[in-house]
């Protein structure tokens, strides 16, 4: 076992109300974090680049508590953690990219978002103009009557884009290979220097599907940075919100599954009740997806009578029709026989990955940021976490419906508890530079936003990493040695973010 | 005149098929939108796509062969010409002597052959792709349906499909056991003919879990206009195929008057229509299989196509 140098581990109370503590770390002391990373010591939360430095966020799963190393550069470079911890190798050649720093030793120096198309290189960095790209380069495949057969970015359905680059023997896929960047909107360099509230704009347009998830990471991060006493009432209305995001996603995504096995009986009922979700949204709280109704602060809309009622009618709606839904899913043995064994992700994997959502959940790994790492409105509520140890597509569909009923549930707890009160206070500068970490469970699992505010409350730097990150690798790996056949049912089980993946 | 009379019927009957398919498709699709809770297009929407592929110009590959351009024009013909020599609203027309049942199963695997070979030919994964899922069918479906066409032709006596209808409705027939089995086994080899739901999605955008989308997709225009419609021929041979041979009644007989040739149209569309619900209701109740679990369900086929001939041999009465 390698020793973790010495690090200021923060429990979830303490870096939800306050500015977090980075420990510095030498040369010698981040190489042995990712060493242990590499052991599994801890968990691997994210990696990011800063001017002149990197940042690592981690978890200690056991102990309920979170810890951000930071490595100051004196000259751009910085020792590998992919080479001992594979989960990072991405994030690294990402931090390369952005900031121009060099990966020491790195298994893999390709750039990763920066097809070359850019505008300038390194937009973080020295912001240079473009040398001449070199192609991309996929790994090497050799073997036997092997054929290659390239898929995207522009997929037949409308979907985001994104390269797969599959090898197969016959029909059976060998290696799957992704690749993307094709949606990068350079979200972290629109954040340099911006106000508070056009960040939790910029935040709560990382990933259209996520909207609230990714405001409310924005809104938690500031809030703790700032120290700000943020009403009770406003939280209890982010629950609600989050939770009504949860279940149309989640419905979307059952439906989706089962219509990618040519079953379009469930697409078309889930469809009519994740639209009914979206329009008691659009009643509730005036939007749809409910966009920019949570800033740092509180949150911008009030829930009236009309829009609870509403939101109860929806909940005894989904109560009365889901299970019939359920039945027909688990009755379908055409259906079954597609999702049952598809795709299937082993615990070691994803426990080294730390992946989240139903992804991780689908393959024992019990985590859940909502209980785990608590957050208000969830520290007062009675919070169950489905688990499931198959790890196939039919586990992830599974743990879906489970948390549909699940967040049901808490819609129901939250509206009968919810507080009166205020819904947004001021947030005053601090008056010197601070940094706020906000991690929540969105619907694919746990986004991490890291916050670093200048004295007049600008953005020095925002990070925002999506669970996809961590789930993409995963889909390679649980693709292999399946049919190509298969891989559209893989993925849309999976269903990762290319938006808050490419930024 | 009695020449005449003949040709203009038979000329009917090739513009009657042609007619009716892309109807036909547009009744299954429509049947599938209602059941899922949509409103679905009109029945007519197909006849306006082909009339918009018609009309807008064809995008080739630059590696195209002729052998690209030519296919499509073949498929057609082969297809339309197959599905106007099965009987639909009457028997003993002027080409009748050459609707084998055994012409009609090689001019669909010719058209198989055309197919494959066109999507290889541009050279991209998914054509080949599709190409070699569809031999992979066709080198189970095709013997499934000759097997099929043989306790036919056994119970009738003939391979010529106009006297097997006549027999058929003649009434001499009975139930017979190995004619359940060729049902059966026609049923499954027509939807894996017609890529329908379990074995292929014919309204799918997954381009990896194509098998006939996956070998027409470089086709644009006229050229697609020409497959797509005869995949409608082909959707509307085998409900036809299935009609004649199975429920015969209503076809009108030889030298007929025009009293019995529309009754037997109006009972022909009446069949038509039966058909295209009864597969809609069908494929919205299953999910599709796996690519290597088809051979299994064709395999079935093959063998209930087997064990009907193989009846047959052992007594003329089951």
């Amino acid at each position: 076992m390698t020793k973790l140098p010495k690090l200021a581990w923060t429990r979830p109370r303490e870096f939800r109300a306050a500015p977090f503590p980075v420990s510095s770390v030498t040369r010698s002391g981040w190489s042995s974090i990712a060493k242990a990373l590499g052991e599994g010591q801890v968990t691997l939360l994210s990696l990011w680049g800063e001017p002149k430095a990197v940042c690592m966020a981690l978890h200690d799963a056991q102990a309920h508590r979170v810890a951000v190393a930071r490595l100051v550069l004196s000259k751009g470079d910085f020792p590998s953690v992919g080479r001992h911890h594979a989960p990072a190798q991405r994030l690294e050649r990402t931090a390369a990219d952005l900031f121009g720093l060099t990966v020491d030793d790195a298994p893999d120096t390709r750039p990763w978002l920066d097809h070359g198309r850019w505008e300038m290189a390194h937009p973080l960095g020295t912001a240079a103009p473009h040398s001449d790209a070199t192609p991309y380069r996929f790994l090497p495949v050799e073997g036997e009557s092997l054929h290659q057969v390239p898929v995207g970015p522009v997929h037949a359905g409308i979907i985001e884009p994104g390269h797969f680059r599959f090898t197969a023997q016959g029909e059976t896929v060998v290696r799957l290979e992704e690749r993307l960047g094709y949606v990068h909107k350079g979200i972290d360099r629109l954040m340099l220097g911006a106000t508070l509230d056009r960040g939790a704009q910029l935040a709560g347009r990382t990933s259209g599907d996520s909207t609230v998830a990714y405001a409310m990471a924005f809104a938690q991060a500031a809030e703790a940075a700032l120290g700000t006493e943020v009403p009770p009432r406003a939280f209890w209305l982010r629950g609600v919100m989050a939770e009504l995001e949860r279940l149309a996603n989640h419905l979307g995504d059952i439906g989706a599954i089962c219509n990618d096995a040519a079953f379009a009986m469930m697409l078309a009922q889930t469809s009519v009740l994740r639209e009914k979700v979206l329009r008691a949204a659009a009643t509730a709280f005036g939007h749809r997806f409910m966009r920019d109704r949570i800033v740092p602060g509180g949150v911008t809309t009030d829930l009236n009578r009309d829009g609870e009622a509403r939101i109860r009618v929806l909940i005894e709606e989904i109560g009365e029709r889901f299970p019939l839904l359920v039945d027909l899913y688990d009755n379908t043995a055409s259906l079954l026989d597609r999702t049952v064994a598809t795709g299937r992700v082993g615990p070691e994997l994803v426990k080294r990955f730390g992946a989240g959502g139903y992804v991780g959940r689908a393959s024992s790994r019990d985590f859940d940021v909502r209980r785990d790492l608590r957050y208000s409105p969830y520290d007062m509520l009675n919070l169950e976490v489905p688990l499931r140890e198959d790890g196939d597509v039919n586990a992830r569909v599974w743990i879906r419906i489970r948390e549909v009923e699940k967040s049901c549930a808490l819609i129901s707890q939250l509206l009968s508890l919810m507080p009166q009160g205020d819904i947004l206070a001021p947030v005053h500068p601090a008056g010197s530079p601070v940094e706020g970490l906000g991690l929540v469970e969105g619907f694919r699992g746990d986004i991490l936003v890291w916050l670093s505010l200048e004295a007049d409350n600008s953005i020095r730097r925002c990070h925002m990493r999506d669970p996809s990150w961590f789930q993409w690798p995963l889909l390679e790996a649980a693709v292999e040695g399946n049919i190509i056949a298969d891989f559209p049912l893989c993925n849309k089980s999976f269903n990762c973010s290319y938006s808050g993946h490419d930024l | 005149m009695e020449l005449i009379w003949n040709l203009l019927l038979q000329g009917a009957q090739m513009m009657v098929v042609l007619a009716l398919a892309p109807g036909l498709t547009g009744l299954v699709r429509k049947v599938k939108s209602r059941l899922t809770r949509r409103r679905g297009a009109p029945i007519l929407q197909p006849y306006r796509d082909l009339a918009r592929l018609l009309r807008k110009e064809v995008v080739l590959a630059d590696n195209a062969s002729w052998l690209f351009r030519v296919s499509p024009y073949m498929i057609f013909a082969a297809t339309w010409v197959a599905a106007a020599l099965v009987p639909t609203f009457a028997i003993g027309l002027q080409f009748s002597w050459t609707a084998d049942l055994i012409a009609i199963v090689a001019l669909l695997g010719s058209v198989r052959f055309f197919l494959a070979l066109a999507g290889m030919d541009i050279g991209t994964s998914f054509g080949g792709i599709g190409s070699s899922r569809e031999m992979m069918i066709g080198a189970i479906a095709e013997p499934a349906m000759l097997l099929t066409m043989f306790s036919v032709a056994l119970v009738a006596g003939t391979t010529q499909l106009s006297y097997v209808v006549e027999f058929m409705a003649s009434g001499e027939v009975g139930i017979r056991v190995s004619l359940g089995m060729a049902l059966i086994a026609l049923i499954i080899v027509a939807i894996a003919e017609n890529a329908r739901i379990p074995v292929d999605n014919p309204s799918t955008h997954l381009e990896l879990t194509m098998v006939h989308e996956a070998m027409v997709l470089e086709y644009s225009g006229r050229h697609l206009a020409m497959i797509e419609l005869a995949a409608m021929l082909k959707l509307h041979l085998y409900v036809a195929l299935i009609g004649c041979i199975f429920s015969p009644w209503g076809i009108a007989p030889n030298d007929s008057g025009p009293g019995e040739l529309l009754a037997g149209f109006v009972f022909f569309l009446g069949k038509l229509a039966a058909g295209g619900i009864l597969l809609a209701v069908f494929e919205t109740s299953i999910a599709k299989m796996r690519v290597f679990r088809v051979p299994d369900l064709l395999g079935a086929a093959l063998m209930l196509g087997l064990l009907g001939t193989l009846l047959l041999f052992v007594s003329r009465s089951l």
